[in-house]
């Protein structure tokens, strides 16, 4: 008895349950296995996206459900010349905290690309601006830049740098100083960490071969490391222009816009405009018209990561 | 190294790399050393006599008690954590199985969908905030923190996938083909020989998930309105300021505290986070 109920199960093999037949075909596999995805992403990014679309074309406002009114909204915004500022403030606070994010992550990177005591520790504290939830930290950069308390007076004042106090956020052109200040505070560890990674796979045979044939540290970097490190910094700049164009949270906590709507971006005008007015189809309007510079990034990066994969 | 004299050690190394800590840390310094400040050192005007604004001698916690007793700090953090994990949760399964189908798998479409996927990880949420908050008060999400579960994953599942892809390449084909043979099925080679394999990459994607959606901003602030139902950054933001008045101590307390359950997750898993971190921009 014992036996026979063995070898059953040994050679008479019973047929798999219905599921697991179905997905040892691939395709059913893979489309089970994408559902929740597809769903998730369906649902919650594009459905959006085509609301977002048809709501800029109309004139709802909260709880009003509104007419279409063609491109009056995006006609309406372009005659704005708080619009106007904030395309302005966000092209100039994208170019200039990349380039300095750039320069300094650069050069962090470089830093750390060597043996020193104490790397694995420095790097890791290095990431903190990173880690920290954005808002949080803003706030201790606000508290560094209050007008009446500001340690960094203090200190420019007991350095013999300043006279009188700076009022850091009264002042347009100052907020916008301090702005992108604390953006490339925050944005300098992640290319510093990235541009390391990418460091760390270039061979030091290389730098060593050119050293001994008479190249100077500048030639060097500029003919041998920058090359070579191109297709991680192209891929690091891009991502980091993309997240700064649509940036929010610094903006909002810093000034709020303002002093009188000076500094604001496209989101925190889309933000003031659609949630704080309640104008949901402007709002809207403001926020697509970041779109199309975004696209083009996108779609400049996937060309690019195309061409890099090619080869 | 820098071959040559010790001064240029110093000067292109230590110098540099010591202004590079002071201003990337400095800000947390500032932030520790005015929660644990009475108010009446904090308040003093820059530019009066005698006053060292970097050290205090007679520390207090009183902005901690004031968090706790006269906020709802506590159930910030609660939310925050709730929402956080459950988000990275949804994400980490999502996007394991997507990762899997798409670097494993063959069929049909496999390579636009994956371009797709990796568009909307290129999707910023301020792009979407204002629609998205409208479809989230039509399926009655609003003000719950299932508004903030259901979409934090859309900004999740694509960095998840995309980084569990390039894990799952990794994997050679004849180990997922041994399984087979052994008789075990497609799903089952799956769950036991290759997601083992990638746990490190599971590991990476999850801390760098949990730190993400700790820090999201925009989604909270507009999709939650209840003060009890609010997440830490959006708290701290809206319910320690009043008007125009900003209270330093509990502010800079509530920030520290806010930023604790992320450091520590952090500091367990800084490898595998630098790990994410540039796994996610090199794909």
């Amino acid at each position: 008895m014992a036996i026979t109920s063995v070898a059953t199960t040994a050679y008479g093999e019973p047929p798999p349950p219905r599921r697991n037949r179905i997905f040892e075909d691939e395709r059913w596999l893979a489309f089970a296995l994408l559902v929740p995805t597809m769903v998730l992403l369906g649902l919650f990014i594009a459905y959006p996206f085509v609301r977002g679309i048809l709501l800029s074309v109309t004139d709802s406002r909260v709880g009003v459900p509104g007419n279409f009114v063609g491109l009056a909204n995006f006609y309406k915004i372009f005659n704005d010349s708080i619009f106007r500022t904030s395309v302005y403030n966000t092209f100039l606070y994208t170019g200039v905290t990349t380039v300095f994010k750039l320069a300094l992550g650069l050069w962090l990177a470089m830093l750390l690309n060597r043996h020193f005591r104490g790397k694995a520790f420095t790097r890791a504290f290095i990431l903190l601006p990173f880690i920290i939830p954005t808002v949080l930290s803003t706030f201790a950069w606000k508290w560094m830049f209050d007008p009446t308390f500001s340690v960094l007076n203090w200190t420019l004042y007991h350095l013999g740098l300043i006279t009188g106090r700076i009022n850091w956020l009264g002042d347009p052109d100052l907020a916008m100083i301090s702005i992108m200040v604390i953006n490339i505070w925050r944005g300098v560890p992640f290319f510093a960490i990235s541009l390391l990674a990418g460091l760390q796979t270039i061979s030091p045979e290389l730098n060593e071969a050119a050293a001994i044939d008479g190249a100077k540290p500048l030639q060097r970097f500029w003919y041998i490391t920058w090359p070579l490190l191109l297709p991680v910094t192209m891929v690091v700049v891009l991502f980091s222009v993309i997240q700064t164009f649509a940036d929010f949270q610094i903006v909002y906590v810093m000034t709020g816009g303002g002093p009188a709507n000076a500094t604001h971006l496209f989101a925190t005008y889309a933000y003031q405009i659609g949630i704080g007015t309640g104008l949901l189809s402007e709002g809207a309007a403001i926020s697509l018209a970041m779109f199309p510079v975004l696209f083009l990034v996108v779609i400049i990066q996937l060309l690019y990561i195309r061409r890099v994969e090619v080869r | 190294m820098i071959e040559g004299a010790l001064w240029r050690k110093w000067v292109f190394f230590y110098l540099p790399m010591a202004l590079f800590l002071i201003f990337l840390l400095f800000p947390f310094y500032w932030m520790v050393i005015t929660s644990v400040r009475p108010d009446g050192e904090l308040y003093r005007p820059w530019n009066s006599v005698n006053y060292n604004p970097f050290w205090t001698w007679k520390p207090t916690l009183d902005h901690f008690r004031y968090l706790f007793e006269e906020t709802l700090f506590a159930a910030w953090l609660w939310n925050t954590m709730f929402i956080a994990l459950a988000s990275t949760a949804i994400s980490l399964v999502c996007g394991v199985f997507a990762g899997y189908a798409l670097s494993r798998l063959n069929f049909p479409f496999a390579g636009s969908l994956g371009t797709g996927i990796f568009i909307t990880y290129l999707v910023p949420q301020t792009l979407l905030f204002i629609p998205l908050a409208e479809i989230i008060r039509n399926y009655r999400l609003g003000d719950t923190p299932w508004s903030l579960i259901l979409t934090y994953p859309t900004f999740l599942i694509p960095f998840c996938t995309w980084l569990m892809m390039g894990y799952f390449k990794a994997v050679p084909k004849e180990l997922e083909e041994c399984a087979r043979i052994d008789g075990a099925s497609r799903w089952q080679a799956m769950l036991y020989i290759v997601i083992p394999v990638a746990i490190p990459g599971i590991l990476s994607a999850g801390i760098f998930a949990f730190t993400l959606s700790w820090n999201e901003f925009i989604y909270a602030l507009v999709f939650l309105s209840s003060p009890e139902q609010k997440t830490v950054p959006v708290g701290v933001t809206s319910e320690l300021i009043r008007g125009d008045v900003f209270f330093w101590g509990p502010l800079m307390a509530g920030a520290l505290l806010g930023s604790i359950p992320v450091a520590i997750a952090y500091s367990f898993f800084v490898e595998h986070y630098v790990a994410g971190l540039t796994g996610s921009v090199k794909g």
